[in-house]
């Protein structure tokens, strides 16, 4: 069998083809990685929850066959938050993108991974504000060229990754739309992960980002992603040995955090329950 | 039956408890946070979920996110939190999610008057989200009213798939009276309705059918998709000018055409009334002393008209007090309340009598008694 019947398995038949994406756009191909991930874990359709917020992006689940809430700009994870504590059985995935997950909702982002809830969160970044038609986004590089940065970003960008890490989420990991493979790997060890899961996923946006800065279609977008990816042990090696040698527009990828040692939200609240009722009982 | 001597704020939680609600999730702010801090303690015991979320729009998402999974969910507010939750609020409107949002009244506009009362919310609790969207507002004037009629806030928002907004006012919230307790077999308790085809069947509403479709708990074996986008049957995106007619009539036709069910109010002396008081919240209480005053004192045969349900506006039942003398309204704000009776009333001008404060107080029977008796100047 290919992998494709895979993935048409859990698309939802009421749904309109084709989809809302532009011709070569990369969130197509993250959301075939998500599909297969979720093949491999073994889940039913029925306990899975899929939650997104507003952006090209954030259309994704409208497509799969499971519980999909598509919600307001910035807030998947309050929605999923409230999802997952309602009905901890439930498996509760976010999709949200750069401006989604990172502007409007930055304050959820970090608090979600200080909290570490038990959710597996998909941010599609692709540096720009896709929807809208191009703005510049918190992860829009220095100096590229958007709608609203007509004479070049003077903003610095979000390192995704890294802002997850430092508010305290227990597995990170990072890979593109090139590496697709890589991508279904990570996503799938995101969901084996207890506790807060965050894949940033680099994609790219042809038709907005690609357009304004000399990357005219996605197939060279995605030879970017390839000739501009360097894997985290790479970065490490460079990093000590020939520091001068890293482009500094690399994508770094791998899985950065992944660590059981901190307590899950729910599992945390749970004992406090537990012990009340011991003692009332 | 049980009694206690408790806050407004804290009768929002036994009411709430007692409803079937095991959900909270909020962020504080005076004078909402006795409600968040009695969930706090409250919840965990009955195995509940309690979360302080890092701002109010993130509470609201939880609690509407929560009630898809087949929770009663509630979160409480004041003024600048309530604007935050504006449009989440539409969102479960749109999307027909029920829960019950608090909104403490305080002084406003901006962080204004944070610990004294207000009812200047009241266009807010209405018009508040973008777009036209129905919504049912309920207003308590005693603490025995904020135990009461948040079990009746959580009905409605059951039965009508809908966000009920609980428009409390700092007095109310701290106010500390006697109230009876009664568990949840002496008060009617309404649970939404749950689908009864199996799942290939069930979309999220059905054209020409019921007003008020029935809704399918996550993790139930039903799978369907949830949009803020004008959505058809299936839920999914749709921008057909059939459907979003259609869809817009259905939502508000479900609490347009059960107003029966919807609009509660209360009367008093109004047999033989030839003035009417027309007040909701605090304000009713100083209205039903001075109404009281009145008729003892100055021989006036006054009434009073307590809006419990202020929205949807009982324009029938105002449109009866065309045949009243006066119409006296006492608000805290400029007029609001007032504005409203305007559109039903035949020559306003002539009839309507506000007392206003916007200073934080609250309005006294005396500036009520005054303003009636000098009539319309
Ligand atoms: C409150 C609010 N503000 C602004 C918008 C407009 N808006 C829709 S999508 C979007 C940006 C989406 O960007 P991103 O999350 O990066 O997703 P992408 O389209 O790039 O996949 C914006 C600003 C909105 N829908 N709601
Ligand atoms: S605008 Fe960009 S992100 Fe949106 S569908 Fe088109 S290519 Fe993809
Ligand atoms: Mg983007």
């Amino acid at each position: 069998m290919t992998k494709e019947n895979i993935v048409l398995k859990y698309l939802r038949k009421e749904m309109d083809f084709p989809n809302v994406w532009c011709p070569g756009c990369g969130h197509g191909i993250v959301l075939t990685a998500l599909v297969r991930a979720i093949a491999k874990t073994g889940w039913t359709k029925d306990e899975i929850v899929m939650v997104s917020g507003i952006g090209c992006s954030s259309r994704a689940p409208a497509y799969l066959d499971f519980h999909t809430l598509h919600t307001l700009h910035g807030r998947a994870i309050p929605f999923a938050t409230g999802v997952k504590l309602g009905n901890p059985k439930l498996k509760v995935i976010v999709i949200t993108g750069d401006g989604d997950g990172t502007a409007i909702g930055g304050n959820h982002f970090i608090h979600v991974c200080r909290r570490n809830i038990d959710l597996t969160v998909i941010l599609f970044n692709n540096n720009i504000y896709g929807m809208t038609g191009g703005q510049y986004s918190p992860t829009t590089p220095s100096e590229a060229y958007s709608v609203t940065t007509p004479f070049g970003n003077i903003d610095r960008p979000f390192d995704i990754s890294k802002v997850a890490e430092a508010a305290g989420a227990t597995f990170v990991a990072r890979s593109t739309a090139f590496h697709a493979a890589a991508l279904e790997n990570y996503i799938y060890k995101g969901f084996q992960h207890k506790g807060i899961a965050i894949i940033e996923a680099m994609t790219q946006c042809p038709t907005c980002y690609g357009r304004k800065n000399e990357l005219k279609d996605g197939v060279a977008m995605m030879k970017w992603f390839k000739d501009h990816s360097i894997s985290k042990a790479k970065f490490k090696k460079l990093s000590s040995e020939s520091p001068e040698s890293i482009d500094p527009d690399d994508i770094v990828t791998g899985i950065f955090v992944e660590r059981d040692d901190i307590p899950e939200y729910i599992e945390s609240y749970q004992n406090i329950v537990n012990s009340l009722l011991n003692r009332e009982g | 039956m049980q009694e206690k001597f408790i806050l407004g704020n804290e009768a929002v939680v036994e009411g709430a408890l007692v409803a079937g609600c095991r959900f909270f999730s909020g962020y504080p702010i005076t004078p909402s946070s006795e409600i968040a801090e009695a969930f706090s303690r409250e919840l965990p015991k009955l195995g509940g979920v309690f979360l302080q979320m890092e701002d109010e729009i993130g509470a609201m998402g939880v609690i509407v996110g929560a009630a898809l999974t087949g929770h009663k969910t509630i979160t409480a507010t004041s003024g600048p939190g309530f604007s935050l939750k504006q449009e989440t609020l539409g969102f479960a409107s749109f999307t027909e999610i029920p829960c019950v949002v608090v909104n403490v009244q305080r002084g406003g506009p901006s962080t204004g008057l944070p610990t004294m009362a207000s009812q200047a919310d009241l266009m807010q609790s209405r018009w508040g989200t973008h777009g036209e969207h129905p919504i049912i507002v309920l207003s308590p004037s005693s603490v025995q009213e904020c135990f009461k009629y948040t079990i009746t806030a959580f009905n409605l928002a059951e039965e009508f798939r809908t966000p009920v907004i609980f428009l409390m006012d700092e007095i109310i919230g701290h106010l500390r009276e006697k109230v009876r307790i009664y568990d949840e077999t002496e008060v009617e308790i309404i649970n939404r309705e749950k689908p009864q085809v199996p799942p290939e069947e069930y979309t999220v509403y059905k054209d020409g059918d019921k007003l008020v479709p029935p809704l399918a708990s996550y993790g139930t074996g039903y799978r369907y998709h949830i949009t803020g986008l004008a959505h058809n049957r299936h839920g999914l995106p749709s921008f057909s000018s059939e459907t979003v007619i259609k869809l817009s009539e259905r939502l508000h036709d479900k609490i347009n055409k059960n107003l029966d069910k919807i609009s509660i109010y209360n009367e008093f002396f109004m047999e033989d009334a030839e003035i009417v008081i027309v007040a909701y919240g605090s304000t009713t209480r100083s209205a039903i002393s001075a109404a009281d005053i009145l008729r003892k004192k100055h021989g006036k045969k006054v009434g009073v008209f307590q809006l419990v349900t202020v929205w949807p506006f009982p324009y029938a039942k105002i449109d009866e007090f065309n045949s009243m003398k006066e119409i006296v309204v006492p608000e805290m704000s400029l007029g609001q309340l007032r504005g409203e009776l305007e559109k039903q009333i035949i020559n306003a001008k002539e009839k309507l009598i506000g007392v206003n404060r916007i200073d934080g107080y609250m309005i006294t029977p005396d500036e009520i008694i005054e303003k009636t008796l000098r009539g319309v100047k």
